[in-house]
């Protein structure tokens, strides 16, 4: 299976993001923002990190760059496209998911790992885990997902939340919100389910030494779906 | 011409700076103060004397780049 990761002038997840995918059996590619083309590939990633130095809005720089114009038609085509932290800033203002990523509601940079419930498995990122709460890190400033009560209403009705903050045994609430995101998203979904943006990285979760391999049962679980 | 746009929050979205600024206002004694929002200011040179084409223009900045639309509103202000 073929992947590929854009590195955008920033970005600071992409290597890891490539260790992630080439350990799990990725055949992975870099792709630099500035190109027009990209390699033939069954998913496109969008690294975390700080594109365009976070500038007027995470991921606003980043998401009229030359390359999303590919990356666009690509995931309206129907292709995989999966975007980790300023990854899904840049797909919320790229219109490729809805919503948008505010400031967290403490103004705290927060890192640390958290637990998020994985809700809707009808779809080929979660299709098939085995697994309802996974454990993996956030590090973020700007998380605290919002979107208008319409928009709200169309993705709830679509199922397009994927993934959700919770506590250990999957329990949502306020208490367990890190950054006051609306309904505790963590992440969302596009209408067909091709499109997937995420503030947890999975790719800091592939390792015992890593402090958690949750993320290694998100990529084993992946390339399955994709095959 | 130069022309000013300025970007605010909407009325429902969140803005914990604004909020803070009003606290910290609030502690240094201004306590007359109801509400913040923050927002952002641009000033755009525009190679355009028209003032209709330079305004259009930035407004068509405003909605593809300078405001997110779902969260922000935006007002042009000429300047020269």
């Amino acid at each position: 299976m073929k992947s590929s990761v854009i590195t955008f002038p920033g970005s600071n997840c992409d290597r890891d993001m490539d260790v992630a995918l080439t350990k799990f059996g990725f055949k992975n590619k870099m792709v630099w923002h500035n190109d027009q083309e990209l390699p033939k590939s069954d998913l496109i990633v969008l690294p975390g990190g700080f594109s365009y130095g976070d500038y007027l809005r995470c991921g606003s720089m980043a998401s009229k760059s030359k390359i999303m114009h590919s990356v666009i038609n690509f995931a309206k085509s129907g292709g995989l496209v999966m975007g980790i932290c300023n990854g899904f800033q840049i797909l919320v203002e790229s219109g490729l998911v809805p919503g948008v990523l505010l400031r967290n509601k403490y103004l705290q940079f927060i890192c640390k790992n958290v637990h998020v419930k994985v809700d809707n498995k009808e779809n080929t990122f979660f299709k098939n885990l085995d697994k309802k709460v996974l454990e993996l890190h956030i590090a973020h400033n700007e998380g605290n997902y919002f979107c208008t009560n319409d928009q709200l209403k169309e993705i709830e009705d679509n199922n397009q939340i994927a993934i959700y903050y919770c506590d250990q045994n999957g329990n949502t609430n306020d208490q367990i919100n890190p950054n006051g995101s609306i309904k505790n998203i963590a992440g969302i979904f596009n209408k067909e389910k091709n499109v997937l943006g995420m503030m947890p990285h999975p790719e800091r979760m592939i390792d015992e030494s890593l402090s958690g391999e949750d993320g290694s049962i998100f990529f084993k679980n992946l390339l399955n779906n994709i095959k | 011409m130069k022309v000013s746009a300025v970007i605010t929050l909407k009325k429902d979205v969140l803005d914990p700076q604004g909020k803070v600024i009003h606290e910290t206002l609030d502690g240094m004694g201004f306590n007359s103060v109801n509400e913040v929002r923050q927002g952002k200011y641009f000033e755009i040179d525009v190679k355009e004397n028209d003032p209709k084409k330079a305004k259009d223009l930035v407004e068509d900045m405003c909605k593809k780049l300078l405001a997110n639309l779902v969260i922000e509103n935006y007002k042009i202000i000429e300047t020269q």
